[in-house]
């Protein structure tokens, strides 16, 4: 990249992120509305954006900081293209949530540190509760909620996303 | 105070026209076909089979209303979304009306046959009903089914047949009457007044008053208060928010109404929590609706005194639950408990007085106002009157959301309406039944013995559980308690915000203390160190959060000992689910005596005579699985 376009791409990013804070009236009280709409931009947190947001808030770097390590939502890593979030609430715990973990683990290499393909194309969590109690065990894909699940079943849903992205 | 005197009030939205509106575009449509679009319903894809039903019926002839408002013709069929109706795992949920037929796991493809034989036909399709396993009979309608007829539906009664979307059929059945009531024909002090004289505890888990809650709120000086929306549902296992919030968004803000009249609130805020995207959604819609409407802005129901409300979203903190915290969230800070007094309803968001009440405890105040508090106490319990929604899931045959009244026992619960305990592949296990985890990461495990226990605040608390929010998860004989009480512990420690010492290292002391015992490492010392960190987390933490961390792990010690001290004493799992402990067993049936794995042993801990079944000894054996893999006869199992 030749330092015009980088500049030009520097430039585009902080464009997208003026018009989030305009529409938030650039109130640092609304902190926590603005990172959501900067992570659904950015599908996370890069730390110049932190830097930004709290310039233009008129707040210290290690609030927003502080603000986004607390929250479970906010990643300061690039998550995957397809995030599965496998729930692991007491319901779902009890319906064997474990070994659905334990078999998408083994089939995408990832562990309980490394939650993300290098290929920027996984990434795995489990969640505390998605409220889908009735269905337990729940596996959401991007905002595909799964139910009734089997380790066999959620592995088939990833081997049919290998399959699209590969015929791609 | 303009809305006191009522000759100066001015008019205000005509409820009664627009339900006549109403009735008038209903009146047209000839039949009605509700599809739930709960989270549970649209996972099973109930939004291919809404599709379906529009292209069926219109390929039929009928006219397709899914606007009543705008679309409703002569002969047409109504095709409407509802919100959760609670019996999730039978989904999606099709339901007739009027005919009262309630169908179960339809299909896209089934469509084309209800179509044709129920709405144009009249007729039942009998393969979609719902079957009762007792009986083997199919069941036609909801109230014929056990899971639906042995609930008293309250709360969740209007969740599952309103359109989530469409203001009008809320004000149709009865919605907005009794908000318009509190701030039109009643003083602030009677608001407070009637919830008091209702009885009406915090659903959120606590169960503290309140009338009282408000009182004390509307005493505070000052133009500007708050009423705040709990809608931030954390405990795993409870999902009761989350369907109100989705399937009767009008009645929380209704709800929202009469406690801002009550305290004398100007703002509101609904903080939900960020894992529920359709709650928040349909929140947003019914609080545009309402504004559009006129029923919330610059003057509610022409007193001249103005409410707004905002919706926010949470961001993935369990803590945040806890009242000072939400506040601390709403502000844009971390969600970090502070002391209490001062209590929110003295000083809470930018330092006003708020109120903070959560949404089951909202969703109750409309039938307190328009029944009147004496016909509430006439249900549940005199120290808890009302109902209560429960979320029963885990090991039972009907796992959704349901609502008994206070006093219920479990007993009625898990095997009346949850139709007994099932073993992990989902048939019924009859003599299953181990243990119910009651109110989340802040209840606790209890057993058989409690199983006739009238349910409520008090008698829960007294054995050591709590409510919580509701969540019942029901376990077999096969689940481990120990490993359950580390998985809350894990839960806990995990989501504990770490501002105050004792939650932040205790629950982390307690899990260690909880992984020796799993793994093996535990001696004569641990129980006592687990009790004594357990007392202090419990005593010493400043957030409700850290004082009922501990209850998992005392209410497992008190119900389950047995099975505690097998696995420090014995270093046995007895549900056999503690990998660590497992140990080769021979299954003297399949043995052939054959010696195999006898040779295959490097410490000589299996004996037994030729062509006999042969042992496993406890103390010699290291569990290196030699055996396991010499065996030809499948007859060495970990157990």
């Amino acid at each position: 990249m030749s330092a015009t376009a980088a500049v030009n791409e520097t430039v585009r990013k902080f464009e997208k992120l003026c018009e989030i804070l305009d529409r938030h009236g650039r109130d640092p009280a609304k902190l926590i509305p603005i990172l959501q709409a900067v992570q659904e931009e950015y599908r996370y947190l890069p730390e110049e954006a932190l830097t930004y947001v709290a310039t233009s808030l008129s707040l210290p770097p290690a609030q927003v900081y502080g603000v986004a390590t607390f929250y479970a939502h906010f990643t300061l890593k690039p998550k995957g293209k397809y995030l599965i979030r496998l729930c692991d609430g007491t319901a779902c715990h009890v319906r064997g949530s474990t070994g659905i973990l334990e078999a998408l683990r083994k089939r995408l290499d990832l562990t309980e540190t490394r939650d993300t393909t290098p290929d920027l194309m996984f990434t795995l969590e489990t969640v505390s509760c998605l409220g889908a109690c009735g269905l337990a065990p729940v596996v959401v894909i991007n905002d595909d909620v799964h139910g009734q699940m089997t380790p066999e079943k959620a592995l088939a849903l990833v081997d049919a996303i290998l399959a699209s992205e590969g015929a791609k | 105070m303009s809305g006191e005197a009522k000759g100066v009030m001015k008019e205000a939205v005509n409820l009664e026209a627009v339900a006549a509106a109403y009735e008038a575009s209903r009146a047209a449509v000839k039949r009605r076909v509700i599809v739930c679009a709960g989270t549970g319903c649209v996972a099973n894809g109930s939004l291919k089979v809404f599709d379906a039903f529009k292209a069926k019926i219109a390929a039929a002839g009928m006219p397709v209303v899914v606007e009543l408002e705008t679309e409703a013709k002569e002969g047409g069929v109504h095709v409407s979304h509802s919100g959760c109706q609670g019996f999730c795992q039978m989904g999606p949920l099709v339901t007739v009306e009027p005919d009262g037929v309630f169908y179960t796991r339809v299909r896209p493809e089934d469509v084309d046959e209800i179509v044709q034989t129920t709405i144009i036909g009249g007729q039942t399709v009998e393969r979609l009903l719902y079957v009762d396993p007792a009986t083997r009979q199919p069941r036609r309608g909801q109230a014929d089914i056990p899971f639906y007829a042995r609930q008293h539906r309250s709360v969740l009664k209007a969740c599952g047949r309103l359109d989530p979307g469409d203001i009008r059929e809320y004000i149709h059945a009865g919605g907005y009457a009794a908000a318009r009531k509190a701030w039109r024909e009643m003083t602030p002090r009677q608001v407070c007044e009637t919830a008091s004289k209702s009885g009406l505890r915090g659903r959120g888990g606590a169960g503290f008053p309140t009338g009282r809650k408000w009182e004390l709120c509307l005493a505070q000086p000052g133009p500007h208060k708050y009423i705040v929306c709990n809608g931030d549902e954390g405990d795993p296992g409870a999902f009761m928010d989350r369907s109100v919030m989705e399937g009767n968004p009008h009645s929380v803000i209704e709800s929202m109404m009469i406690a801002a009249r009550g305290i004398g609130a100007d703002e509101g805020y609904v903080y939900v929590r960020a894992e529920y995207p359709l709650a928040v959604k349909r929140i947003r819609q019914a609080v545009a609706a309402a504004e559009r409407m006129g029923l919330l802005g610059a003057d509610v129901f022409g007193t001249g005194l103005p409410l707004k409300l905002r919706v926010m979203e949470g961001a993935g903190a369990f803590v945040c639950g806890e009242e000072t915290a939400l506040l601390a969230s709403v502000e844009g800070k971390r969600g970090m408990p502070r002391p209490k007094p001062p209590f929110p309803a003295q000083s809470g968001l930018w330092g006003r007085p708020t109120v903070i009440n959560n949404v089951e405890t909202l969703a109750t105040l409309p039938i307190i106002f328009s029944e009147g508090p004496d016909a509430f106490r006439k249900l549940g319990t005199a120290k808890s009157p009302g109902t209560k929604t429960f979320a029963l899931t885990g090991h039972v045959a009907n796992t959704g959301l349901i609502e008994v009244p206070f006093g219920a026992t479990l007993r009625q619960i898990i095997f009346d309406v949850g139709g007994g305990v099932v073993d992990d592949a989902g048939r019924p296990m009859p003599g299953g039944f181990k243990a119910v985890q009651i109110g989340g990461p802040s209840g606790g495990c209890l057993g058989e013995a409690v199983l006739d226990m009238p349910l409520d605040f008090d008698s829960l608390q007294g054995i050591g559980a709590m409510v919580g929010s509701g969540g019942l998860v029901v376990m077999n004989k096969r689940t481990c308690m120990v490993s359950m009480a580390r998985f809350f512990m894990r839960f806990t420690q995990n989501e504990s915000c770490g501002k105050c010492v004792p939650c932040r290292e205790g629950t982390k002391q307690m899990l260690a203390l909880l992984d020796d015992i799993v793994e093996g490492r535990a001696d004569e010392n641990t129980l006592d160190l687990l009790l004594q960190v357990a007392k202090t987390v419990q005593k010493a933490s400043l957030c409700g959060l850290g004082k009922t961390a501990p209850n998992p792990v005392l209410s497992t010690l008190r119900h389950f000992r047995e099975e505690v001290e097998a696995h420090v004493r014995d270093k046995r799992c007895p549900a056999g689910q503690c990998k660590a402990l497992l140990r080769p067993v021979i299954d003297p049936e399949k043995c052939v005596g054959c010696a195999a794995c006898a040779r295959k042993c490097p410490v000589g801990a299996i004996a037994g005579e030729k062509k006999k079944p042969h042992r496993v000894s406890a103390d010699l054996c290291v569990k290196c699985g030699a055996c396991l893999a010499a065996c030809k006869f499948g007859a060495v199992s970990m157990g």
